[in-house]
């Protein structure tokens, strides 16, 4: 066990900072993407879902339950063997962006369908009565709507993905926790267990705290609104 | 069309389907243990953050706050991979059991630990939704009919705090079993390495000389089913549990 404290374990860390950089660069990269394309899957299935349309409804509720009802880690496995076995390979991190995007992207669903679920049934009508067509009436009513109710569910989203990203690992990762554990475990770079794990972990914290928070505050404010207003309501 | 028989001949193997097996079994095993553990740890951690406000206590509750903002803001990897190093290993997991060798079930025992420790701290903060919404006036009629601290958690306050996190527990166990897959990435224990495993040496079963699109279709496809069931079943499960409490809210608030 290579000491917290011992100053060569930190010096390599600071040696090799190269490869921590990388690592970070490549998961806020991955992550960034993804969450593009969760949050356009999260638009399309959630519209699908509350379409009131049978069969589009059925779509979206398979999608929705076939992939939260498996492993993330299996989903990215699948993709990357079924490419790199039938000789179509699109390299680790792109393989990581669609995985955690379609994974991401079935909870996204599920987070605009309650949203768009929550706003009262006379604004859909009103905007109907007032000739809206159906894009419009989505685009400009419902969705700027629901997008102050869903923001803390959705950004619990956004820190799962964050944390998901070391699901690349499995497939040979590209991402900042598969370069630390390879720079922990390397030939010439090994040893400096604790300060690599540190350092790795703080960057993931750094990201993802300030997110849950922000959500977390957020939400309390929307339950002391809502609060307020039951009070007008009931005075 | 011989590439998917062959492939769909791995499911008649029958060593393949006990390696299988076993790797489910594991799962469920990880996982049941691991919420169970982690109820009891979140409890503590969850009444320490909520409750603890005065003088000494502050400490403990900083403790338990860091606790869980850490582990609910990095990647359960990043701790199995720091468990794998650092956890020390009691002489019972040092040895060959359940059909593991000595050091798989090391890595089984440092793992679990680490799923552990992170997942109490996601049930932490579900816990305390539920003491949070336990009314005060619980515990001022607990102390006034003499209860002490202890007793007004254990038989007064934890209860109905359970009661009302049921559902989203039970959803924590889909989400246990999910992150369990985790492990993988260290040991071949539980069911995904296991599939893994067996594709990588695939060709050897199929009797085809290479690894074929289909074999990956067939055994993660499985692996996919496997797991689909089991939290399919849950959620279901979970679903009608809260439809029934919503029913029977709606029915309260009908008659009050």
């Amino acid at each position: 066990m290579s000491g917290f404290f011992s100053i060569r374990a930190w010096d390599k860390v600071w040696t090799y900072r190269e490869t921590f950089l990388l690592g970070l660069w490549n998961t806020v990269k991955t992550s960034l993407f993804a969450i593009l394309l969760a949050i356009l899957l999260g638009i399309v299935f959630g519209l699908m879902a509350t379409s009131g349309k049978k069969v589009l409804k059925a779509i979206a509720r398979v999608y929705i339950e076939v992939i939260q009802n498996t492993p993330i880690l299996l989903q990215c496995c699948f993709l990357y063997y079924a490419l790199a076995f039938s000789g179509h390979s699109i390299g680790i991190i792109a393989t990581g962006v669609v995985a955690l995007g379609v994974y991401t992207g079935a909870y996204m669903a599920e987070v605009f369908r309650s949203g768009i679920e929550a706003i009262p049934k006379g604004q859909f009508e009103a905007a109907q009565s007032q000739g809206f067509k159906y894009v419009e009436k989505m685009y400009y009513i419902i969705l700027p709507q629901t997008l102050k109710i869903i923001l803390p569910p959705a950004v619990n989203q956004v820190v799962n993905l964050i944390k998901n990203t070391s699901c690349l690992y499995i497939i040979g990762g590209a991402d900042l926790i598969s370069l630390t554990y390879s720079f922990v475990t390397g030939e010439n770079t090994g040893g400096s267990y604790a300060p690599g794990y540190i350092v790795s972990g703080l960057f993931f914290f750094l990201i993802c705290y300030p997110l849950s928070k922000f959500a977390g505050s957020w939400e309390a404010y929307l339950k002391k609104k809502d609060r307020r207003i039951v009070a007008v309501k009931e005075a | 069309m011989s590439e998917l028989e062959a492939s769909f001949s791995l499911l008649k193997d029958q060593n393949v389907l006990i390696y299988v097996g076993r790797g489910v079994l594991f799962t469920l095993i990880i996982s049941v243990i691991a919420v169970l553990l982690s109820i009891l740890f979140g409890t503590v951690l969850a009444i320490l953050r909520n409750y603890c406000n005065t003088g000494v206590g502050k400490i403990f509750r900083a403790i338990a706050t860091f606790y869980i903002e850490l582990f609910r803001n990095t990647p359960l990897l990043l701790w199995i991979f720091i468990c794998v190093v650092f956890c020390p290993t009691p002489a019972f997991f040092s040895q060959k059991m359940f059909g593991l060798t000595s050091v798989e079930s090391k890595l089984l025992w440092k793992a679990a630990v680490a799923l552990v420790l992170f997942e109490s701290s996601i049930i932490a903060e579900i816990i305390r939704g539920g003491l949070n919404s336990v009314a005060q006036g619980q515990f001022e009629a607990a102390y006034s009919q003499g209860f002490g601290t202890v007793k007004t958690f254990l038989l007064i306050i934890l209860p109905q705090a359970f009661r009302s996190v049921v559902p989203t527990l039970l959803g924590q166990v889909i989400s246990t079993i999910k992150d369990s897959s985790y492990l993988a990435n260290v040991a071949t224990i539980e069911l995904m390495s296991r599939v893994k495993t067996i594709l990588a040496v695939a060709n050897r079963y199929t009797g085809q000389g290479n690894i074929h699109t289909s074999d990956v279709f067939v055994l993660f496809g499985l692996a996919a089913a496997i797991y689909f069931v089991i939290n399919f079943t849950l959620s279901c499960i979970v679903r009608s549990m809260q439809g029934r409490r919503k029913r029977a809210a709606r029915r309260d608030h009908a008659f009050a």
